[in-house]
């Protein structure tokens, strides 16, 4: 599904990915972890298409094509979906029409015919459920004057509006306590499947009690110095991260 | 552009010529109160002259693309416009409560007043002099500034017909009132200077759409004055639409006057003309009395478009509230000038302005300066201006939910003016200022799907 060779990344001359690989295959969900200022994010950021990211070198395949050749909303289009670490509030554009917007752009992409106002309601309603999302929250702005974990919700309410084939989650679990981590955690369950890949990026293992990995690598300093099973997730909540050092050789600047 | 260029002091001279035919013309008709007036506004701007850009009033625009054209005066003769060019500015609603001017003039055989409450009246000043002159003597010329404005004082010279409105006491007017003044000029470069009295007695309610439109693309120069007494416990709500062509200049004065507990609602919205100035002032001379100054302006193109405003807070418990918003595109300049005056003993009155732009090119430009006086220590007054550009995050995280860029900046170019445009209370308005905005919105309509309150 998703195969990353080398990806060598800067932003404002500072390069912040180092040589990252990683291999995704349909069905599997894989965690990223990693100290603050590993480059969790400027990943996250990067298949999302963020153009502030300089790509120096290295590759980005998405069901075998070039991901770095498309535009923000072609990756979406395509099935790529991330959930905001700090998703954006916009005033004057209300949930609703935002919502279906979207779904009937991606929609139009796949050949499905539009929804139209009735029939998205009736299947935004359906997913919210999902989320336990107020329905006043559609008809308010996006994301504008929600709480920390409303916007968090929001997010997964579109990704299960959007149905994505690759999601990608930019620490989507940090602030939130742990009933709303439950109701994440649901949401993401919910969409995986044989099709399906998802990614998470977490600062805390926590995510992974409830949204069990098949592989989990960490981020460090640029570079994923270590792969392994749902256990590595938990040696890093306990031993924290220093020990990767002197394990893998990776010189810490920070 | 037909006609050779000129410099100011011939443009001034043509005015002056034209204004002895025009004198000459109405020396039978007018009465003498109004050939007073029409004496010494001539006189004031033969002192004025053109305002230039060292004046304060002056600094951000510079008139001088008007100077530089032999503007004639345009006649009723010249009139050649025809009920299809009319058709596709009347909003859809060909039934609607309509007064039609071609440069000026009162067309009687494109109007059209179905059934007006006893007592209103709505015709064309040239006939209201005539037939009211009693009723429009203690009004007309009682409240523009000749003294300070130029462009007031040439329109004075020049009053030759116009809108007449006057709405008797006690006495709701359901349908709004469009008064759709139409310029065109295909000979040579012509002027007019509609003289517009909307008079509202105590009690009375009344909405009017002040509609300037171009029939086609030829320089043409706009110089309306109109003056609007709200008396006690009356409202209106004034909309003034500017939406001529590029050629067209267009430079208006506007005065209100309010008595006690009068309110008044005004939306400029300037979507047309090369260069535009709306000068707004209001006179809040009553307690209780209250105006909301509403405005919008998008600007393209090489458009010059200034708001002027000044709000006098002469008595007590008056209130104000401003809001005017901008969009810049290309080479678009936007000049906004909010004053608000707290008279000597206008205590406890409130006023909030605010002045938001949003500039969409590197070249687009905008001058926005409040201004505030105050006389009196027991107020309540507040301003604030921004000027910004589309949010890079927002426009990020719409696409990465499939949104492409063009509809992304237009979902967020529609949101900065959503507030503003869903305040018109007038559908056609409402769908015309977004037809202007291009807003073409992927999905389903706007209005809709996309509340904000």
């Amino acid at each position: 599904m998703l195969e990353i060779n080398n990806l060598h990344v800067k932003v404002e001359d500072k390069e912040i990915l180092k040589g990252v690989s990683l291999k995704i295959n349909a069905g599997e969900v894989h965690g990223i972890m990693g100290p603050n200022g590993s480059g969790k994010s400027t990943l996250a950021q990067v298949l999302a298409g963020r153009e502030t990211y300089e790509v120096i070198s290295g590759e980005v395949l998405y069901r075998g094509k070039n991901l770095l050749a498309m535009t923000p909303e072609e990756r979406a289009r395509e099935g790529i979906f991330l959930a905001f670490q700090y998703p954006v509030e916009i005033p004057g554009v209300s949930n609703l029409y935002f919502l279906k917007t979207a779904l009937n752009a991606i929609r139009r992409h796949r050949g499905l015919p539009e929804l139209d106002a009735m029939d998205f309601l009736a299947w935004v309603r359906e997913k919210m459920k999902l989320v336990q999302m107020d329905e006043s929250l559609l008809h308010r702005p996006v994301n504008d004057g929600f709480s920390g974990g409303e916007k968090k919700r929001n997010e997964i309410l579109q990704m299960a509006v959007l149905e994505p084939t690759l999601a990608i989650l930019d620490e989507t679990d940090s602030g939130l306590d742990i009933d709303a981590l439950k109701i994440v955690a649901r949401g993401v369950n919910s969409l995986r499947s044989d099709e399906r890949a998802i990614l998470l990026i977490t600062h805390y293992q926590r995510l992974l009690d409830y949204v069990v990995p098949d592989r989990v690598h960490v981020l460090y300093d640029g570079r994923i110095v270590k792969s392994g099973g749902r256990e590595l997730a938990l040696e890093l909540e306990k031993r924290g991260y220093g020990w990767l050092e002197e394990e893998t050789n990776v010189g810490v600047v920070r | 552009m037909s006609g050779a260029a000129v410099n100011a002091p011939e443009a001034q001279n043509i005015f002056l010529s034209n204004f002895e035919r025009l004198a000459e013309r109405r020396s039978g008709k007018d009465p003498s109160w109004l050939r007073a007036i029409r004496q010494s506004a001539i006189e004031r701007f033969a002192q004025l002259g053109f305002p230039h850009a060292r004046m304060e009033e002056w600094r951000f625009t510079s008139v001088a693309p008007i100077t530089k054209i032999p503007f004639q005066l345009a006649e009723r003769e010249d009139q050649t416009v025809t009920i299809d060019q009319i058709r596709p500015l009347m909003f859809g609603e060909p039934e609607g409560q309509r007064l039609v001017f071609v440069n000026g003039h009162f067309c009687p055989e494109f109007s059209q007043l179905s059934s007006i409450p006893q007592g209103m009246i709505v015709t064309g000043l040239e006939q209201a002099l005539e037939r009211y002159p009693d009723r429009l003597e203690s009004h007309l010329a009682r409240y523009a500034d000749i003294e300070q404005q130029a462009f007031a004082a040439l329109n004075t010279a020049f009053i030759a017909d116009g809108a007449f409105v006057y709405i008797p006491p006690g006495v709701v007017v359901e349908a709004p009132l469009h008064l759709l003044f139409l310029s065109t000029a295909p000979g040579p470069p012509l002027v007019s200077h509609p003289r517009n009295v909307i008079i509202v007695e105590p009690n009375s309610r009344v909405s009017i759409v002040e509609d300037y439109a171009s029939v086609n693309e030829s320089p043409c120069f706009t110089n309306p004055v109109t003056e609007v007494v709200v008396k006690e416990n009356a409202s209106i709500d004034h909309y003034r639409l500017v939406r001529e062509s590029l050629q067209a200049f267009h430079i208006a004065t506007q005065h209100t006057h309010q008595g006690r507990d009068a309110r008044y609602l005004s939306y400029s919205l300037a979507l047309g003309g090369a260069l535009v100035r709306n000068d707004i002032r209001v006179v809040l001379d009553g307690e209780g009395s209250e105006c909301i100054l509403n405005g919008f302006y998008l600007v393209k193109d090489r458009q010059h478009v200034d708001h002027h405003t000044r709000i006098d807070h002469v008595t007590p418990h008056s209130n104000s509230r401003e809001f005017y918003k901008g969009i810049l595109d290309e080479r678009g300049r936007g000049v906004f000038n909010g004053r608000i005056v707290v008279h000597p003993g206008a205590q406890k009155i409130s006023a909030h302005q605010e002045n938001k732009n949003l500039l969409l090119s590197k070249q687009a430009l905008v001058n926005t300066n409040p201004q505030l006086e105050i006389h009196a220590d027991d107020v309540k007054c507040s301003h604030g201006a921004t000027i910004g550009q589309l949010d890079a995050d927002a426009l990020f995280y719409l696409r990465t939910r499939g949104i492409d860029l063009e509809a992304a900046r237009q979902i967020l170019i529609y949101a900065f003016a959503r507030d503003l445009i869903s305040r018109i209370e007038i559908a056609p308005v409402r769908t015309e200022v977004e037809r202007a905005l291009g807003a073409k919105l992927p999905d389903a309509p706007a209005a809709e799907s996309a509340p904000i309150n």
